[in-house]
């Protein structure tokens, strides 16, 4: 079979077992009948379950919202991807042009779902190495010569992560506090300090772990994140477009500190 | 505390008399942009200004302009332009559309993202045919195990190739014939040379992203440049297009009302019949209905 082929094969027909709308009639959601089945469900478990084809339980669902309410939901439009919501309000372009810019920009390489993919591959990593007989030390002490850093450790402005608290609270009380993965992150920490290395564990790390306990992939996971900012960003967009227009940390001309060529003639 | 600035090689203003926040004089790169540049820059020379923080050489200007060209519209077909179509036919913002040419056209299939590697295994390889052959070595050994560690999907194919053309497509070699004939080019000439070569070790015929990757390494751009010019470049189809498909409205355009075939449809699980029938039978139905919200 010839690439073409594949084309050919395509043509006109989408072969899907993720879902379809019959117009007028019923909406099929990954083989479940929406209205009748799903109806009733949380949103956080049908996205959940759009994502990776299972349902989770109650108490998965409390730890996947009280990641998102805890770690991510932080209305200060100073934030990088935050601000996009906000200076959207502010030059009056719609909530749905500010949100989606915004989430966009969440998925940066200095926070957001950039290190978070990589910071579930790590942990993942870790135990993969330490179930294969490896000692921790030895692992992240190579890994650490060759990547520089670990995702999940460390932190832009600041080093400590006031999330770290309330999430392990939140995975105590659902039990989850005793996941491979999620001790593993701590263990990683416990290296770091021990071999008086600066970094600190961020949230991510916590997450990563608690996520991978659950049975999520790579992949599965950086889907869940994708829509996490959403409750932060969408209070700074109101409050910009509450203001006067165009006054969201308005600039003076003189606030471009100019470090290029001298005037000259085209 | 000291106040915060925005540093800046590219900009400078300076204000009105009285009001600190109103422009009376800018500055690109030094140059008088509406008291000197307006009525003697070209468009291009301006981007070109704009990216590299200097005046393009006459060869720079060239390249850059035929690339522009090139690659303004990659037509209705093309999955950016689709996807500016699918919003305007919706009535959905202008800015919608071209965000939705720009998340779509930013991948690593016929995407901006397969120009920022294919400038990347430039910058390796060179005008060098060993080290594209260890490169497209490399390339199969990798295939999909790539490790998912990353928010970009494994690429599916060599970058700057095209995986559903069994020929080089007569556009992609007027485009490279262009170009490369342009004065003061090495990538371009030697990919122009060595098309035929690359194309047989890469299993597949050369694509447009390849030749923009080439003509990028000539303009002396970085990857980080040529992906986001390569992005900017292609938004007047996405623009022309949605703006076309809008007056047209979803009437007129494709909603392949019959093409889902659902494979896991709950009602199937009773039926006797193959699910494929039955889907057939619904689509028309569906067909039926929608004509009917017309």
């Amino acid at each position: 079979m010839s690439n073409v082929d594949f084309l050919y094969e395509h043509e006109d027909k989408l072969k899907t077992n993720m879902g379809a709308w019959f117009a007028g009639e019923r909406v099929v959601y990954r083989g479940k009948d929406l209205f009748p089945e799903l109806g009733d469900e949380p949103w956080m478990r049908v996205f959940l379950y759009g994502i990776t084809g299972r349902m989770l339980d109650d108490k998965q669902i409390k730890l996947f919202e009280g990641v998102w309410v805890l770690c991510a939901s932080y209305p200060d439009p100073r934030l990088w991807n935050n601000r996009i919501g906000a200076l959207a309000g502010a030059t009056r372009s719609t909530g749905a042009l500010g949100l989606g810019a915004a989430i966009a920009t969440s998925e940066a390489t200095l926070y957001g779902l950039g290190p978070g993919i990589k910071c579930i591959d790590f942990i993942r990593k870790v135990k993969l190495a330490t179930d294969g007989g490896e000692s921790i030390e030895k692992f992240l002490s190579a890994y650490l010569k060759k990547e520089r850093s670990f995702a999940g450790y460390g932190r832009p402005l600041v080093n400590g992560d006031e999330r770290v608290e309330p999430i392990a609270k939140l995975a105590t009380e659902l039990g989850y506090d005793n996941g491979a993965h999620y001790q593993l992150a701590y263990d990683v920490e416990e290296w770091l300090i021990t071999s008086r290395r600066r970094m600190r564990m961020n949230v991510f790390a916590v997450i990563a772990g608690l996520v991978a306990d659950q049975g999520f992939s790579n992949r599965e996971f950086y889907l869940y994140l994708t829509a996490c900012y959403v409750g932060g960003i969408i209070p700074c967009y109101i409050d910009a477009a509450s203001k006067p227009e165009g006054c969201f940390f308005p600039l003076r001309c003189d606030r471009i500190q100019y470090e290029g060529s001298e005037n000259r003639p085209w | 505390m000291a106040e915060e600035n925005i540093r800046s090689k590219i900009w400078r203003e300076v204000s009105q008399e009285g009001n600190p926040f109103v422009a009376e004089k800018c500055f690109c790169a030094g140059y008088d942009v509406y008291g000197d540049m307006l009525n003697k820059a070209s468009w291009i020379e301006y981007l070109y200004l704009l990216i590299k923080g200097e005046k393009p050489s006459s060869s720079h200007k060239r390249i850059l302009e035929g690339l522009a060209i090139a690659l303004a519209n990659p037509g209705p077909r093309d999955q950016s332009v689709h996807g500016a179509m699918s919003a305007a036919v919706g009535g959905s913002t202008s800015a919608s559309c071209l965000m939705s040419a720009l998340g779509i056209g930013a991948g690593s299939f016929n995407g901006s993202r397969e120009v920022y590697d294919a400038v990347l295994a430039w910058h390796f390889c060179a005008n060098d045919l060993n080290s594209w052959c260890d490169y497209f070595q490399n390339e199969k050994a990798e295939g999909k195990a790539a490790e998912d560690d990353d928010v970009w999907p494994s690429s599916e194919h060599t970058a700057g190739f095209d995986p559903y053309a069994e020929h080089c497509a007569l556009p992609v070699k007027q485009t490279l014939e262009h170009l490369s004939q342009i004065g003061d080019v090495t990538a371009l000439l030697w990919l122009s040379d060595h098309r035929c070569q690359l194309e047989e070790m890469a299993g597949m015929p050369l694509a447009l992203s390849g030749v923009s990757a080439a003509a990028f390494i000539d303009l002396g751009f970085d990857e980080y440049q040529s992906e986001i010019t390569y992005l900017f470049l292609r938004l007047p189809g996405a623009l022309a297009h949605s703006l076309e498909q809008r007056a047209g409205g979803w009437r007129q355009f494709p909603f392949f009302r019959d093409g889902v075939v659902l494979t896991n449809d709950p009602k199937d699980c009773v039926a006797d019949s193959p699910a494929e029938e039955i889907i057939g039978k619904r689509s028309g139905e569906q067909s039926k209905e929608l004509e009917s919200h017309e």
